[in-house]
This record gives structure tokens, sequence and C-alpha cells, in this order.
């Protein structure tokens, strides 16, 4: 968006009105700005293009990082789609994803919305739920980790207390999963509560007031009105968390990771990343590994655009526009199916 | 009037109980340092603070070089920080405020590099530290991340409505060169979007694990992250130490948060909003 705004600036077209003999002087005369954006560029170069090429070579090679590189083809993949425990990996990334995703982000709309209510204690609020986020998952896990043990967990605790029995959370794979999805609901539910905050703060009280006028209730308005107007912001969180979510690493690594079996017990916290981490750091198959990087990126993919389908798609004002209509229609029939219940 | 009224008690009945949530770890982290082992172990668990939190930092004090590793990452924070402020700003100077030829290239492949996910390549990265000598190294943790993307397409985006073309061309008048534009125009006005970008970059080197997990490979050079875990995998029956431990590593974060926070906070939401 912001490149095409660019190239149709009036300076962009200057520059190429003016022919091929005015060209040397202009790169001349914008040497102190390829100084200034060589940096990155060059650091891209070394750390991030270079490894992205030499990752696809690796993935056709089976290299323990010391010996010789052993060319094997397209071997390591077709070996990653029938590897019981990739696609493993695969699947409890994605059930601790929707685990802690759905219940992240409903509860963070309930906040934002009480957050925009609210008049008081603003900055209190925001500072508390804030800092989950910026606490590090190395403490956070120790903490959860702990409330969650089988032995002496204050979960297992609260549940001998009422009379239930105890759970072994960390030794079944479904524990094991929500274990890690409760630590990362608690780590982003007041991060995307701000983010959602700032998009119905950025909503007009015109269209509030209009839906009062009309007689819509604050249900109506919530649902007909706040979440369709909040699409774009949906779509952010929806993004983020799903980056987010399919690169889960710390949490199983810091619950298991001494343990010998990364995954845990029964692999029920094996996630793509940590996959990825074992083979290549934890046994040294360095071409396996960069083959399961690529399959991560493509999933990444994905799902981005699945999500964009999902929720995104077209552009905001248009959205607006069109919701506020709908929402006004919808209300309207409401209201007049309701006058015409009463009335009969 | 009155509904007006009931929204607003709801609304912080609902909020008290999600902060009782989003606080209650750390009370229990308290609670669990400054009890003995034994008594985490205990049914009824004992749910208030303790008096053995002294003796028990002591024990991770004397179990792991916790300052060593603090001062490590406290460097490795700082120095990823200034120079991403310094490299980033400077970028994004040149690409809101310059015509250049390739401008909207060079831009277009910055925008691209953003859709790479950082483990894609990790191996190869690796592998290729080690080409350098790097591995074990603070250049291993500094140098990779010091520009990114993200910094600099935030401070572009900062610095087109910040900074007055009219501020640019008086010191071009004033006969001031492009670096000189850059100090006396560019960084001023530019500095709340550094204070941000500083936080955020901060706050990301030091929590970060996976990279510092696989790079800084000699035991007595670890980040606080790993040299936690590390307490936590030696060390694991002893509760009430590994909690310290992981209390004094959260504290310092915090604090300059609480006191630092809130500007930074908005900041996060607005750059959502330009998604």
């Amino acid at each position: 968006m912001a490149v095409s705004d660019a190239l149709r600036s009036p300076a962009a077209v200057r520059i190429a009105d003016e022919g091929p003999s005015q060209r040397p002087n202009k790169f001349k005369q914008a040497f102190p700005q390829y100084v200034a954006v060589a940096p990155f560029f060059i650091l891209f170069a070394i750390f991030g293009a270079f490894p992205v090429f030499f990752s696809i070579w690796l993935s056709f090679h089976s290299w323990d990082g010391i010996g010789q590189m052993k060319w094997v083809g397209l071997e390591q993949y077709s070996y990653l789609l029938t590897d019981p425990t990739f696609w493993k990996s695969i699947t409890n990334t994605l059930i601790i994803w929707v685990l802690s995703t759905v219940p992240m982000l409903l509860l963070a709309l309930l906040i934002a919305n009480s957050l925009h209510n609210a008049t008081r204690f603003r900055s209190f609020y925001r500072i508390a739920y804030f800092i989950p986020n910026i606490t590090s998952v190395v403490a956070v896990t120790m903490v959860f980790g702990s409330v969650f043990s089988n032995n002496f967990g204050l979960l297992n605790a609260f549940l001998t207390s009422i009379g239930l029995d105890k759970i072994e959370w960390l030794s079944q794979p479904w524990g094991i999963k929500i274990a890690i999805a409760t630590i990362v609901a608690w780590r982003w539910t007041g991060y995307n509560a701000i983010i959602f905050l700032a998009g119905l703060q950025a909503i007009s009280s015109d269209i509030y007031e209009a839906a009062k006028v009309d007689g819509a209730s604050s249900r109506q308005q919530f649902w007909q009105i706040t979440v369709p107007l909040l699409r774009p912001v949906i779509l952010f969180t929806a993004v983020t968390s799903t980056i987010g979510g399919l690169q889960i690493f710390t949490e199983s690594q810091v619950l298991f990771g001494a343990s010998g079996s990364i995954g845990g017990p029964g692999d029920g916290g094996l996630t793509i990343v940590s996959y990825l981490y074992d083979n290549a750091f934890g046994s040294n198959q360095f071409g396996y590994g960069a083959a399961i990087g690529w399959a991560l990126f493509i999933l990444i993919v994905l799902f981005s655009i699945i999500n964009w389908r999902l929720i995104g798609g077209s552009d905001d004002e248009r959205i607006t526009k069109r919701v506020a209509r709908r929402a006004q229609r919808k209300i309207a029939a409401e209201k007049a199916g309701k006058e015409y219940a009463d009335a009969h | 009037m009155r509904t007006e009224r009931v929204r607003e008690v709801t609304s912080h009945v609902v909020l008290m109980l999600g902060v009782l949530v989003s606080l209650f770890p750390f009370y229990w982290m308290l609670v669990m340092a400054s009890n003995t082992t034994p008594d985490i172990f205990a049914y009824p668990p004992k749910l208030l603070v303790g008096s053995h939190l002294l003796e028990n930092m002591r024990n991770v004090l004397s179990n792991i070089d916790f300052f060593g590793a603090m001062l490590l990452t406290l460097i490795a924070s700082l120095g990823v920080t200034v120079l991403v402020l310094f490299f980033d700003s400077l970028a994004a100077f040149a690409f809101a405020k310059y015509e250049f030829p390739g401008r909207n290239l060079l831009f277009g492949i910055l925008l691209v590099t953003f859709m790479i996910p950082s483990q894609l390549a990790l191996v190869p990265q690796f592998v290729t530290l080690a080409e350098f000598g790097w591995i074990g190294s603070l250049k291993a943790l500094i140098i990779p991340g010091a520009a990114n993307a993200f910094g600099i397409f935030w401070m572009r985006q900062y610095a087109k409505g910040a900074i007055p073309d009219e501020l640019i061309s008086a010191a071009k008048v004033d006969g001031a060169g492009f670096f000189r534009q850059y100090l006396t125009v560019g960084l001023p006005v530019l500095r709340p979007g550094l204070a941000f970008l500083g936080i955020f970059t901060f706050i990301n080197v030091w929590n970060d694990y996976l990279w510092p997990l696989i790079v800084m490979t000699d035991p007595n050079r670890l980040t606080l992250q790993v040299a936690l875990q590390q307490l936590n995998g030696v060390y694991g029956t002893d509760y009430s130490m590994v909690m310290a431990g992981a209390l004094m590593s959260v504290i310092p974060l915090i604090g300059v948060f609480i006191i630092g926070g809130r500007h930074f906070i908005a900041d996060i939401a607005a750059g959502a909003m330009k998604f």
C-alpha cells in the first residue's frame, strides 16, 4: 500500500521524466541515503537472505553439521510427509492454538468492552492487563508448571479440597495442551484487549446514537455494530495470534526440556518448532531441521491467507458503510417485528 | 442515567476479576519463593507469603551466576536497542523524507522480508554464525538483530507525519548535509517514536529464549532466561529456590514498565490500528 502511494507521488514522476542523462548524477547525489538504508540490507543479506537460500540447499542434504554434506534430493521432504511424529507436532500445535486463541480473543473482547465503558482507573487497568505480556515466558511457565503440577499443584489441591479426584495434568496429552494453552492465553489476553480497545475508541459515537434512536438494545449494538466494525482490528489480532501460535516453543521446552523428552509424556506438548529444535540441535540432523522449517513457513502462509479470506478482504471504509447500513436495517426490522408482536 | 451507572459498575466488576487473574501468578510466585520447598509440597498448600525469601534468593546466587547472567542480558539488550534505534531511524528518515532512485523497490523488498518467520532459517543462521566463530559470544546476540524491518517500517510511518518538510528545506538552505539534517531535524522530532521502539526492542531481547538457547553455548555465559531454565533443570526439585530465581528475573522489567509503560501501551495500540 505504502509503496504504490509513493509511486504515484509527483516527485517520483518527476524523476522518471528527466531522462537517462540525469540518472548517474541522481545516484551520486543520493549516496548518503543509500548509506542510511544500507545497514539493514547488509545485515539482512547475511543473517536473513543467505540463510533462507542456504536452508533450501540444506534441506536437500543429509548433514550432521560436522562431516560431509550428502545430497539426498527430496528424501527429507518425502520422509517428513510420512513421519508420524511430525504430523503429531502439527496437530499438537493446532490444538494448542485453538485452545488458547478462541477463549483469549473472546475474553479480550469482553475486557475491551468493559474498559471502554469504565471511565475510572483506566491507566491502572491498562498497566495491570499488559504486564503479563512483558513478563518472560520462561518465568511464567515455571509458575504455571507448578500450578498444574500433578502432586502438589494448586489446581489439584483445589480439586481435592472440593472432593474431586486429582488430574495428572502434566502427564496426559490433553492436560499438557490445556496447561500450555493457559500460559499462552494468560500472556496475550490483555495485549489483545488493549488493541481491541483502540479499535472501539475509533468507532464514531454517531453510529451508536443513531442505533439508540432506533431503539437498539446494548446487546444488539454490540453484535451488530461493534463486532462488525472491529473487523480490521480482529483481523490484526487473528493474524498475529496465528503466526505466534504456530511458533510456540518455549512453554513445552521449559516444562519438559530437562526431562530429556522435549514433547513431554506421550509427546503431548511436542510443537512444530520444538520438533525442529530437537532434530536440528538435539540430534544434529540439520537437513531434516531445515525441511521442517520450510513446512512451518508454508503453514504460516496458508493460515495467514485463510485468516485474511475469512475476516478481512475488503477496504475499511466500504465495510464501515455497509455494516452501518445493515445494522440499521436489521435493528429497524427487529423493532418493527417487536412492535408487530406487541400489537398482537 | 441509571443504566450508565449500572454499566460502569458491571464493567469494574469484570475488570477487577480480570486484574486478579492477570496478577495472581505474580503473587503465587512470591508465595512459593518465600516459603520452603517442603511447605510447597504440603497439603493443604500455604497460600500466604512466608519468611524464607532472602534465604531462597541467597541459594539462587550461590547456585548460578545470576548477576553475571543479568549483566550479559543487559548488555545484549542495550546493545541491540541502541543499534536498532540508530540504524532504523536513519533508514526510516531517508525512506520517509527523500527521493532517491530505487527507493520504492528497496522499501518493497523490506516489506517482503517482514513475512519471513524467524525460525525458517534457524539452522543455517546457526551454521553461518559458527563459520564466523561467533557462537557463544555477545556478537551472536547483538549483530544479527541490529537493524530490523519492523522498526524501519514503523519509524517511517512516524517520520512521515512528524517531520515537516519546511524544517528539512531550512536545514538545506543553511548548508547542512543529509547526516546533519538527520541529527538536527530528524532525531529531535522522532524522539517519542524512538522511546516506543526502544522499549519494544529492549523487552524483546531481554525475554528472548530460543535464539540465546541456541547460540550461547558456554555454560558460564548464559542470558538470564537460559540461566533460569538451567536452574530449573538442574535444581528442579528445590521449587522455592527456582521460584525465587524466577521472581528476581522478572522484577527489573516490570518495575521499569510500571514507571514508563503508559505511553508504550498507547503506541502499541496505535500501531495495530494502522495495520
